[in-house]
């Protein structure tokens, strides 16, 4: 989880697991997908492809060492036919840090990818069909809250690695709705992964998913997951997870809990806004507090990007909405773990965007 | 242990804090006037299912135009595993 000794934001994280590739193959590969509803298939009133995404600029001071970085987030959707849906987003920053870690002149990293690129196939009202290279299913935040414009933290939570497989995974994927009453709602995702070593598309070979049953009365889901990867040193990853969000408070608690095969952790995440004051638009209802606790826990030496030692983290955010999708989220962090204790201090500025490829046609 | 304590701490302050606070309103997350919602001053069953599902990650997209709420709630559908029912009720609610 550390980059030149500090935290990697979610994104950056999952490139870098990843190999990732140059700027001029996301620069082909998402005009492709903008150009496909033209071969013959219509989009019809609501249906066009759509830009859309996150700019933001990122800044993190560890330890005293300050670090800086840009990044632009595309995400394109292209729906084909009634059944079709071709996404993908793509991560592009410069990680402006130290040269050598602590001191020195500052040096740029380069850094452009795609996150994933699948093809969806609706191909009954309960059943998905995903091929591709799509996010790990794993848990709820690598699909949820990687991206820069949802995520409360800069960083990701320490257990982030457990069960992701390098963040996305390359194969098929089966997801849906296997139960919707009123009162309750069971969810299911599973996926198979090959090994891949082509260099924009990295893959290990695993297989997993996630079990959730979610009440809408109570506004509460509870999910498990499970991961095994079936290439190298094979090992079970396994996760659970709660988020709660009451009805009639705009507050939101999100925790998971993973086990895989060299160590453990947990995150809990309180984030209340204030809109019940004086309502979301006003000054005071555009702050939303936020709290995160975790904690990690070494059961044996292995290379899972987890900290090294025991570490436990209590992240202080507070963030602001303003108005025309801008937000600004900061954060204070203090790590405790026996290699050291840290202080980390970080702000996000983002902008999410979204527009039509071009006018849809009308009805 | 020490981080325990805070983190039960502050979750317990937050949590009577919300549940103390002045006028509660139906939600934080996520909501788009529209004119069925607002006449009805009830959630639709759109509505509902926007909350209960995207909105439990971000808020609503203030540049959405009518020409994209297909895709989006498409898109959606597959992120948040939702049935083709759910489909159709947002977006009627996106796109009265």
């Amino acid at each position: 989880m550390l980059h030149g000794g500090r935290p990697m934001t979610a994104n950056s994280l999952l490139m870098r697991l990843k190999d990732g590739f140059i700027v001029r193959n996301i620069l082909l590969a998402l005009p492709m997908l903008l150009v496909f509803p033209f071969a013959g298939l219509k989009a019809d009133a609501q249906n066009t492809p759509l830009i859309s995404g996150g700019v933001g600029f990122l800044t993190t001071t560890n330890g005293g060492v300050t670090a800086l970085q840009p990044v632009i987030s595309p995400v394109a959707a292209v729906p084909l036919g009634e059944h079709i849906l071709v996404e993908s987003r793509a991560y592009i920053s410069d990680f402006i840090a130290p040269k050598n870690g602590n001191s020195g002149p500052y040096q740029g990293d380069f850094f452009a990818g795609l996150q994933y690129l699948q093809l969806d196939y609706l191909a009954t009202p309960k059943v998905t069909l995903t091929v591709g290279d799509f996010l790990t299913p794993f848990a709820t935040y690598n699909e949820r809250l990687t991206p820069i414009w949802i995520s409360n933290f800069q960083d990701a939570p320490l257990i982030y690695p457990i069960g992701n497989q390098q963040g996305s995974s390359i194969g098929v994927m089966l997801r849906g709705n296997a139960y919707s009453a009123p009162h309750v709602r069971l969810n299911y995702t599973g996926y198979f992964s090959v090994s891949s070593s082509v260099k924009q598309f990295t893959g290990e070979r695993a297989s997993g998913g996630r079990f959730s049953m979610y009440l809408p009365d109570k506004r509460l889901e509870i999910g498990v997951s499970y991961s095994r990867l079936l290439q190298g040193q094979q090992g079970n990853s396994e996760g659970f997870d709660v988020w709660w969000q009451p009805y009639r408070v705009p507050l939101a608690i999100r925790s998971e809990y993973a086990h895989g095969p060299h160590s453990q952790g947990y995150w809990v995440e309180a984030a209340y806004r204030l809109s019940q004051w004086s309502g979301p638009d006003s000054w005071l209802g555009r702050l939303e507090p936020v709290f995160r606790m975790q904690q990690t826990f070494r059961d044996s030496p292995g290379q899972d990007q987890l900290p090294a030692v025991n570490t436990q983290r209590a992240d202080f955010g507070l963030d602001y909405h303003l108005p025309h999708e801008v937000r600004v989220n900061t954060s204070y962090s203090r790590q405790f773990a026996s290699t050291g204790n840290t202080n980390i201090w970080e702000t996000t500025v983002t902008y999410r965007f979204l527009f039509p490829t071009w006018k849809g046609r009308s009805k | 242990m020490k981080q325990l304590a805070l983190t039960t701490s502050i979750i317990s302050t937050t949590l009577v804090l919300a549940q103390t606070s002045p006028a509660p309103k139906p939600t934080g997350t996520a909501a788009k006037p529209t004119a069925k919602a607002v006449s009805t001053n009830q959630p639709d069953v759109g509505q509902r299912k926007f909350d209960a599902n995207c909105g439990r990650c971000h808020s609503f997209p203030e540049q959405l135009s009518p020409s994209l709420t297909g895709t989006v709630v498409r898109h959606m559908r597959v992120r948040a595993n939702l049935s083709a029912e759910d489909e159709k009720d947002i977006l009627r609610f996106l796109a009265p």
